[in-house]
């Protein structure tokens, strides 16, 4: 079987009770107490005006987990290609849409609309760095955050090039969260290199493999775990916060996943 | 990068089912598009709509799949003997090292949209039957693929809008060239909705009539559906050898950076995406034979592209937009334009581009208003989408 080894040169995280890396790595080495609480979203600087006022909270959080793991890996945000990965896009925008559509009018906002493709969030993102290298927007449902990491690991081995994962996903407004139910806002990134490369927090080697996922000790975040698609990821940060050398199984599809080794 | 042969491929649009009835339709430049009478929608514009697709019926098994997206998927995966090809493949790669990578911009959207008709009045609940996850969810049209094919290896949706499955071929590529899987599922199926018909309205991009690609007087896009598929093997096995095939040479990938909606005015960002595909395949400009244009019919996709192809090829090279005939198939178009310039190569023809009676004199590419003949051995398809994500992509033979 085939394994590909990355480098990992930046975090960052978002998420109920974890504002930053930083914070989520003391939760996740077992150095603070977690704490749930709503997820807080800010308009992103980063963006001209125009696009700043149209960005909903799917972007806000992509835009703030993508320039926290940039921030640590010291790349210059325009020279990165992206993989973003979200099981649902713009939860709030697809409601308002299907709204509008019970309208006798039937009328969308242009805004609405664009806003309303699956890649959303990385337009903004290319906008807001112009960053004009490749792109791809993903969707694995609850294997989004694995789709993700091993269409990303592909391309940094395959094109030998550093590549920005940033996986995320927010709760739908009712009715469509009882059909599909997200916690909460939750977004994981990683600024991803080349085996080798100098800033190297840690090194992966990822295989696909059938072996039973990796659960979360503490209760309330192993709930987090399997309550935001984007959170699947947590064990990987769990390991990378404790500094250690270890092994875990991310969820994929049913009866495939992901395994991933980490040496510090 | 190494090549990679299509071992397989079809397509079902608003021209037909299969290879031999899209390939009749694009000979003899007919054009499949028709005035909008879709479910309830009453606009003014036209639409490439799929014949039949309500009559399909989903195997029992996958029966939670259920919707105008998945039936599509069924009806195109049926045809030309893909199915039995992709089980033939996985029989011999094992059925746990073929990829599914299929692009879609709506999924099945169109039933959610329904369902928001049919809220309980009271406490707002959509209808019990509603199912999200097997047909809202743009994984559902991945999921459902590798279920009906019986596959078990690495599967993503691509959702890039509008490039959404000519990514499909650049992941599958990746993946094989890596050693993950020796084979992959690639296309694109997306299907009329509301969601896009009054979106594309609400943004004046829907052409009133049919959709006129590079005419003076273009006013915009017409929507299709279609579900085009293509199975791409490791160049070593035995159906890359016994057959003939048309090769995947490259692909290139790029970001505008500009606009949500709106492309660069200079088309950039699809500069460098066509740049970046003649290098992968290791080709030059004059090399190309024949390019299937984006060509919306929008009166700013079309000037963009057409800076941006001449910037990179000049005037010469032989173009067309085959959206006329097909309509804008979306999330589909990659695999659908990318399954059609394998079928220009292995004919040796070029498909005219419809509806095009005043040229535009801002626009200064060889724009193909007749089917040519030549002896073709590379078509290059570029995909540009909302976001401003685009990717081009290179075909071949290489006998």
């Amino acid at each position: 079987m085939s394994e590909l080894a990355i480098a990992i040169e930046g975090i960052g995280v978002l998420g109920p009770g974890l504002p930053n890396w930083r914070a989520a790595a003391a939760v996740l080495a077992g150095r603070a107490p977690y704490e749930s609480a709503r997820t807080v979203l800010r308009a992103p600087e980063v963006l001209p005006p125009a696009e700043r006022r149209r960005a909903g909270r799917i972007i806000q959080l992509a835009l703030a987990i993508g320039a926290e793991a940039v921030a640590q890996s010291g790349r210059d945000p325009r020279t990165l290609a992206s993989v973003f990965s979200s099981s649902g896009g713009d939860g709030d925008n697809c409601h308002a849409i299907c709204v509008a559509l019970t309208d006798a009018q039937r009328s969308i906002s242009p805004t609405r609309f664009h806003n309303s493709v699956h890649n959303a969030a990385a337009g903004y993102w290319s906008i807001a760095y112009g960053c004009a290298e490749a792109s791809v927007t993903l969707c694995a449902y609850d294997g989004s955050f694995a789709a993700g990491l091993l269409e990303a690991a592909t391309q940094v081995v395959q094109q030998a090039q550093p590549v920005l994962l940033l996986a995320y996903d927010a709760d739908y407004p009712l009715p469509l969260q009882t059909h599909r139910h997200i916690a909460d806002a939750c977004g994981i990134a990683l600024a991803l290199a080349p085996a080798g490369a100098a800033r190297a927090l840690a090194t992966l080697r990822i295989a696909l493999t059938s072996q039973a996922a990796t659960r979360l000790a503490q209760p309330a975040l192993e709930t987090l775990r399997v309550s935001c698609p984007a959170a699947r990821g947590l064990p990987l940060l769990e390991c990378l916060a404790q500094a250690r050398s270890g092994a875990v199984t991310l969820d994929y599809l049913d009866e495939l996943r992901l395994g991933v080794e980490i040496t510090p | 990068m190494t090549p990679l042969p299509l071992t397989s491929f079809t397509a079902t649009s608003c021209l037909g089912r299969g290879l031999a009835a899209t390939w009749q339709a694009l000979e003899q430049s007919r054009s499949g598009l028709k005035p909008c009478d879709f479910e309830t929608v009453r606009l003014e514009t036209q639409i490439g709509e799929v014949a039949g697709v309500d009559a399909v019926r989903l195997p029992a098994a996958l029966s939670l799949f259920d919707c105008r997206n998945n039936r599509l998927a069924q009806l195109g995966l049926t045809q030309d003997g893909f199915d039995a090809a992709v089980r033939a493949s996985a029989a011999h790669w094992g059925r746990d090292r073929i990829g599914v990578f299929i692009g879609t911009s709506t999924s099945g959207i169109l039933e959610t949209e329904i369902a928001f008709r049919h809220r309980d009045p009271i406490s707002g609940e959509l209808p019990a039957s509603f199912d999200y996850q097997h047909r809202q969810n743009s994984f559902s049209i991945s999921d459902y693929v590798r279920r009906a094919l019986g596959l078990a290896g690495p599967a993503a949706t691509l959702c890039t809008a509008c490039s959404s499955s000519a990514k499909a071929f650049a992941a599958a590529e990746r993946m094989i060239s890596a050693g993950l899987i020796d084979a992959a599922v690639v296309g694109g199926v997306d299907s009329l909705c509301l969601t896009t018909l009054y979106g594309f309205h609400a943004l004046q991009l829907t052409a009133r009539g049919p959709c006129r690609p590079f005419d003076r007087r273009r006013d915009g896009l017409s929507i299709g559906e279609a579900a085009a598929f293509a199975l791409l093997e490791r160049s070593a096995s035995p159906a890359a050898r016994s057959e003939n095939p048309i090769w995947l040479l490259g692909y290139g990938e790029s970001s505008d950076a500009h606009h949500m909606s709106s492309p660069h005015p200079e088309g950039a960002g699809a500069r460098l995406a066509m740049q970046r595909a003649l290098a992968a395949a290791d080709l030059e400009a004059a090399d190309v034979d024949y390019i299937n244009l984006h060509g919306t019919g929008t009166p700013s996709n079309d000037s963009a592209e057409s800076l941006a192809v001449e910037t990179v090829f000049g005037s010469d090279t032989p173009s067309s937009s085959t959206k006329g005939a097909t309509g804008h198939t979306l999330g589909a178009a990659g695999a659908l334009e990318a399954v059609i310039c394998a079928l220009s190569i292995r004919h040796r023809l070029q498909p005219a581009g419809l509806h095009r009676t005043e040229p535009d004199p801002l626009l200064h590419l060889n724009y193909l208003t007749e089917c040519g003949h030549a002896p073709m051995r590379t078509a290059l398809s570029n995909s540009f989408g909302f976001g401003g994500v685009n990717c081009t992509l290179l075909f071949g033979r290489t006998d």
